[in-house]
């Protein structure tokens, strides 16, 4: 059997084509946020992948290093920017939520 | 590169894993299933980095995403549900647009994966990564490494002040009336 | 490439062991149940309530902060491996990064991010 950079890749493309999905449909706040982690860990599955099969080198990993880090600083963030919106407006539906809205 | 048959097998088993829970996350109706679809994302890619001999990533996916990230969302989908009615708990709209969106990308970025010549290189590094990581880190990535000190400061500031200005003002509001059993003192 | 068989064969193994007891003591075990033998024993506490209520937000609090050490941990582990050859150089690298985040840590504190009640 062979696996080759392109196999990664397909795997790193449904990850982010249901992520966009996801951002694109979603309701719920916490969903949309999952959406967005899914779309992070296609762009790590891609670095790690490219460090490993066409530079050789470590730099990739390092890269993936920093976006998980990223992505957890993000979704600390995120996720308490949710749970104030949740007490302002008693609900996370992000179409609802449109009070600055002109 | 060329694989025996079971490693190519373990690679299928967490990708199609990796694939399938990314979808189920796409369109499950239920948020909790949702949240526990994304944990066997999370194991999956965890899986394909340790496939890729990337040992060091594949165990801080496991114990940044699944003991961190997913805890999270878990918490942030019990704070903030009103789970009346589990089924319905994750609705979704413009779904043409998102479908529209989602085949167009998996057909244009699937027909650029396959047919991009990749420089790929004639046999792939193995081994142990994590001094190799450390050297990184320490030598050439020093200055992206104190300013993520400096990033996870803020992102630790920004939670905190967030997080507990929910805590103080409901104390204050009480704002729990969909909420009527409920253990003394777990308010406060 | 893969050097990881060994632990991929005792997933498996493990996984397959368990089930196949859980499905022997199913099919072959004699069953008389009644209300106290199919009570939680041994296993704790009866669950009450619903586990889909809303949860106090400290939990949330808590999982935040063990989120943001456990990053700081993630970088630990590289520079504990080198710790030897990098010497005093990378202590002090490590040290900014570090003080960096006790500075949060004493935020959190301050804050009373770590109290329980």
């Amino acid at each position: 059997m062979t696996i080759t950079i392109s196999h990664l890749l397909v795997v790193s493309i449904v990850l982010l084509a249901s992520g966009l999905y996801c951002v694109i449909t979603r309701k719920n706040a916490v969903a949309l946020l999952m959406g967005i982690e899914l779309i992070l860990n296609a762009a790590n599955l891609n670095l790690v992948a490219f460090s490993r099969f066409v530079t050789g080198d470590i730099d990739g990993q390092v890269f993936a290093l920093f976006g998980i880090l990223l992505a957890a600083a993000e979704t600390v963030v995120a996720l308490a920017i949710v749970l104030q919106v949740f007490r302002a407006f008693d609900t996370v539906d992000v179409d609802r939520t449109d009070k600055l809205r002109g | 590169m060329k694989v025996p048959l079971l490693s190519a097998m373990v690679f299928w088993a967490f990708a199609i894993l990796a694939m399938a829970s990314a979808v189920f996350v796409a369109f499950s109706r239920n948020i909790v299933h949702a949240a526990f679809a994304l944990l066997g994302c999370f194991f999956g890619v965890a899986g394909l980095y340790l496939f890729l001999s990337a040992d060091f990533v594949g165990i801080i996916q496991v114990m940044v995403y699944v003991g961190g990230v997913l805890i999270l969302f878990l918490f942030a989908v019990m704070l903030t549900g009103k789970i009346r009615n589990p089924e319905k708990s994750n609705p979704s709209r413009a779904i043409p647009g998102g479908l529209v969106t989602m085949l167009v990308t998996l057909g244009l970025f699937g027909y650029l994966a396959f047919t991009t010549p990749w420089q790929v290189l004639p046999t792939v590094p193995t081994g142990p990564t994590t001094s190799q990581i450390g050297d990184a880190l320490l030598g050439p990535y020093i200055l992206p490494f104190e300013v993520a000190s400096v990033l996870l400061l803020a992102a630790l500031l920004g939670g905190v002040l967030l997080a507990g200005g929910v805590r103080g003002r409901s104390r204050l509001t009480g704002n729990e009336q969909d909420e009527a059993p409920r253990d003394s003192g777990g308010n406060t | 490439m893969l050097s990881y068989e060994a632990i991929l064969l005792l997933i498996v193994l493990g996984i397959a062991i368990s089930v196949v007891f859980v499905l022997i003591s199913k099919f072959l075990g004699p069953k008389n149940p009644n209300a106290r033998k199919k009570s939680v024993y041994e296993c704790g506490a009866e669950p009450q309530g619903s586990a889909r209520k809303r949860f106090p937000v400290k939990f949330y609090m808590i999982a935040l902060l063990f989120l943001l050490f456990d990053i700081e941990a993630v970088f630990l582990y590289p520079w504990a491996k080198l710790f030897r050859e990098l010497g005093f150089l990378g202590f002090v690298e490590m040290g900014i990064f570090m003080l960096v985040l006790i500075v949060g840590l004493i935020y959190a504190w301050r804050k009373g991010a770590l109290e329980w009640e």
